[in-house]
């Protein structure tokens, strides 16, 4: 007795039982962790490009000084517009998307361990992104406080302010659900044979990301539910005139957005210690310490907090304390670099566009810790809160980290999801023209940081037009060939070469036994790891 | 290499594990709840939010024995041995129409002199209204010895049609503030009593 699933359509005939109905009710009531995997892709995919045109038009605004297209009001919505969708809407909605097609896929489990839940948690992102684009339109526009959603601003707004407390509450609520599928997944339903320490490495970095979810996003919901009694039941959580403090509502915030934003990069680890050893050639280099170093990035996340509050008057021993607290998540970052690079020496690399995306990854994810580092410094951070160094900071570590793993994923994975090659040639063009439109695009921002030019605002002195008309043309450019990754992939799910079941020489996890595509029920008998 | 095996793997029970996350998330949604008291707590022993000693305040929170504090009486040692400079500023908050200005913009003084400040409040509008300050001292370590003798943020002001009142703060920092703090700052934002929800009318800030 051989593999069960060689063949996708004898497994078809076999479960007739469970076969999923066709057209639009296929993809309403699948419960099918590939369907679902395919649904939160695209959602993530068209939440992108939604926030990125929003991002196109802010930087039109900022082609040069003056306001040239917005009032600051729109401006400052588009602002808190972009970051919100593109954390809750693109980037974490598209890594979720991952673990729903790959975890079962890398253990040899035939689904996720709830398959109605998981359906649930994917049907709520669309109820809540609706919600989100729909506050544009309502009286007084979307929030435009900032992501972060600091009150006394966020206490003022209209009422589009608690349609997006409700659409994040939606959000968190469905990302606690996957949370607990994925970690019950990953803990109970490993084939045979596959110890916790035999997981593939994105595995391991899901697992301990869904863990992560489970302890942060309640706090997050705690944070909007007191913003939410504060604007409506007369509570004063948060605000002074009642006995309340508004900065109370940072350190609860940043308690969770810290863990946050390890929620979207340790899942991008994974991918990306995925595809270097298989386009090295090689083992990844030092397994266990990579695990390691997750584990204790994930642990130093929940008491760096108040490194985005030294300037709202810590004490000089807080101070101190954040400081070397967060300097000292640069340990296990490096190791993960260090491993990164290892596993690359004397490796028989090739460069096929998932390594591309990989590769400039490390480079430029490490140049995003680095200006962390900075960031990290007390002194310094007095001088570059809330200027466009953070935003250079930040986007060095989510766009060219979170984002180009995803993209380095998408292309690594597409194969064995469509049962097509994509199309090479395009592929390593748009890998070409988006990591240089991103650093024209961003590394300037480092400059316009440093002289001091503020973020979220829509105008600005003179002597930042240079640097600023050059990021806006790199944006455009950015957000251009974007459209070619979308074309990319149409034109990958709509045919191409036949991929056969392994693609990739170096690729040894367990998907790579199954047919391309997956047959619909794969692993249906587990298979046994030794 | 994998191999399959039609022999079926004894499955651990997913309701065990579901119940524990389930624990898992009710208790940091509980903790983020917590966070607020354990906040307030830590602030009142530290003074970090820059609320400050004296006067008498009832928590909204169930804290009020535990953060109402007062005054105390003069300490005995001017510590002439150091000056500290206190700045003064005000505002008004949306919603009230009245203009607020330190008449004493900063005071140099030694810590453990008794001093007084003064504000002046005109009310521009047409109507009665009554208003609450609420102090913040920065740094907030500092705010533990800044003693506030009398001030008129224990109370609410009410002012009438266009009316100019002074308003005096005595106070005394502290010879225990530490060394390292050379300049105070107080600021003082005034809120109009009425757009305050009903539930604190009554509440003086300390
Ligand atoms: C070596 C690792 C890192 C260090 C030392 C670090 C440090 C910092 C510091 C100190 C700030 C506050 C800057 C300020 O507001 O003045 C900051 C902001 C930020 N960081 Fe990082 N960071 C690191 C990695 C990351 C990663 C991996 C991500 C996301 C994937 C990330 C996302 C962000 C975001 C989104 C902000 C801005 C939040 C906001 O104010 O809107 N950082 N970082
Ligand atoms: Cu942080």
């Amino acid at each position: 007795m051989n593999t069960t699933t060689i063949n996708g359509a004898a497994a078809h005939h076999d479960h007739d039982h469970d076969h999923a109905p066709a057209g639009i009710m296929r993809w309403l009531t699948s419960t099918n962790h590939k369907d679902i995997g395919t649904l939160y892709l695209w959602f993530s995919l068209f939440m992108f490009f939604f926030a990125g045109a929003l991002a196109m038009v802010i930087r039109a605004e900022l082609f040069q000084p003056g306001l040239q297209l917005l009032q600051p009001n729109v401006f400052n919505q588009l602002t808190t517009m972009h970051g919100l969708i593109m954390i809750f809407g693109a980037i974490m909605p598209a890594l979720v998307g991952f673990a729903n097609w790959q975890v079962p896929l890398m253990i040899g489990a035939s689904d996720m361990a709830f398959p109605r839940l998981n359906n649930w948690s994917f049907w709520l992102l669309p109820a809540a992104g609706t919600l989100l684009i729909a506050s544009f339109f309502v009286p007084g526009g979307a929030i435009a406080g900032g992501w972060t959603m600091y009150p006394p601003l966020f206490m003022q707004g209209g009422i589009a302010y608690d349609m997006s407390i409700l659409a994040v509450h939606i959000l968190g609520i469905s990302s606690i659900m996957g949370a607990i599928n994925i970690i019950t997944t990953i803990l109970n339903m490993r084939a045979p044979g596959m110890t916790l320490m035999k997981m593939p490495l994105f595995v391991w970095t899901w697992l301990i990301t869904a863990y992560l979810l489970v302890a942060v996003m309640p706090v997050l919901a705690c944070a909007i539910t007191m913003l939410l009694t504060d604007r409506h039941f007369g509570t004063h959580f948060f605000d002074a005139a009642g006995g309340g403090d508004p900065i109370m509502f940072q350190h609860i915030f940043w308690f969770f957005g810290h863990p946050e934003v390890y929620i979207m990069i340790l899942p991008s680890f994974g991918i990306v210690s995925t595809v270097i050893p298989t386009f090295a050639r090689k083992p990844l280099f030092g397994y266990v310490s990579m695990v390691y170093a997750v584990a204790s990035i994930a642990f130093l996340s929940f008491i760096v907090w108040a490194h985005h509050m030294f300037t709202t008057g810590m004490p000089v021993a807080g101070q101190l304390f954040f400081m070397y607290a967060t300097m000292l998540i640069a340990i296990p970052t490096g190791i993960k670099v260090f491993n990164w690079v290892a596993t690359l020496w004397r490796g028989s690399i090739s460069f096929e566009t998932p390594m591309l995306f990989s590769l400039a990854f490390v480079f430029l994810f490490t140049i995003g810790g680095f200006s962390g580092l900075v960031l990290a410094l007390v002194p310094v951070d007095i001088q570059l809160q809330d200027t466009y160094y953070v935003v250079a900071h930040f986007h060095y570590v989510l766009f060219s980290g979170s984002a180009m793993s995803i993209m380095a994923g998408v292309y690594y994975w597409l194969p064995k999801w469509t049962g097509h090659m994509y199309d090479e040639k395009l592929g390593k063009l748009h890998f070409w023209l988006t990591t240089i439109a991103f650093n024209v695009t961003f590394f300037p921002m480092h400059f316009l940081g440093l002289a001091g030019m503020p973020r979220r605002i829509p105008d600005y002195s003179l002597q930042f037009t240079d640097f600023n008309k050059i990021a806006s043309l790199g944006g455009f450019l950015l957000g251009a060939s974007q459209l070619l990754f979308l074309y990319v992939v149409i034109k990958c799910v709509r045919g191409g070469e036949p991929a056969g079941n392994r693609p990739w020489d170096g690729a040894d996890s367990l998907e790579w036994t199954q047919t391309s595509p997956p047959p619909y029920h794969s692993f249906v008998t587990p298979p046994l790891v030794k | 290499m994998p191999v399959s095996v039609s022999t079926p793997v004894p499955v651990p029970s997913h309701r065990k594990l579901v119940k524990k996350l389930i624990a898992v998330v009710a208790l940091s949604f509980a903790f983020g709840f917590a966070m607020v008291p354990l906040y307030d707590a830590f602030c009142y022993v530290t003074g970090l939010n820059g609320k400050t000693a004296g006067g008498a305040q009832t928590g909204i929170f169930g804290l009020g024995g535990l953060r109402s504090r007062a005054a105390k009486t003069p300490p005995s040692s001017i510590d002439m041995s150091r000056v500290v400079t206190v700045e003064f500023t005000g505002t008004v908050m949306p919603g009230l129409p009245w203009e607020m200005v330190p008449l004493t913009p900063s005071l140099d003084l030694h810590p453990g002199e008794l001093h007084q400040a003064k504000f002046r409040v005109q009310n521009l509008s047409d109507k009665t209204i009554v208003g609450q300050a609420i102090p913040s001292i920065t740094p907030g370590l500092a705010a533990q010895h800044f003693e506030k003798i009398d001030c008129f943020c224990f109370a609410q002001q009410t002012l009438a049609p266009g009316e100019t009142k002074e308003l005096p703060l005595t106070f005394i920092v502290k010879p225990e503030v530490d060394k390292d703090i050379r300049t105070i700052t107080l600021a003082y934002a005034f809120f109009n009593v009425d757009d305050t929800k009903s539930v604190n009318k009554d509440q003086v800030s300390r």
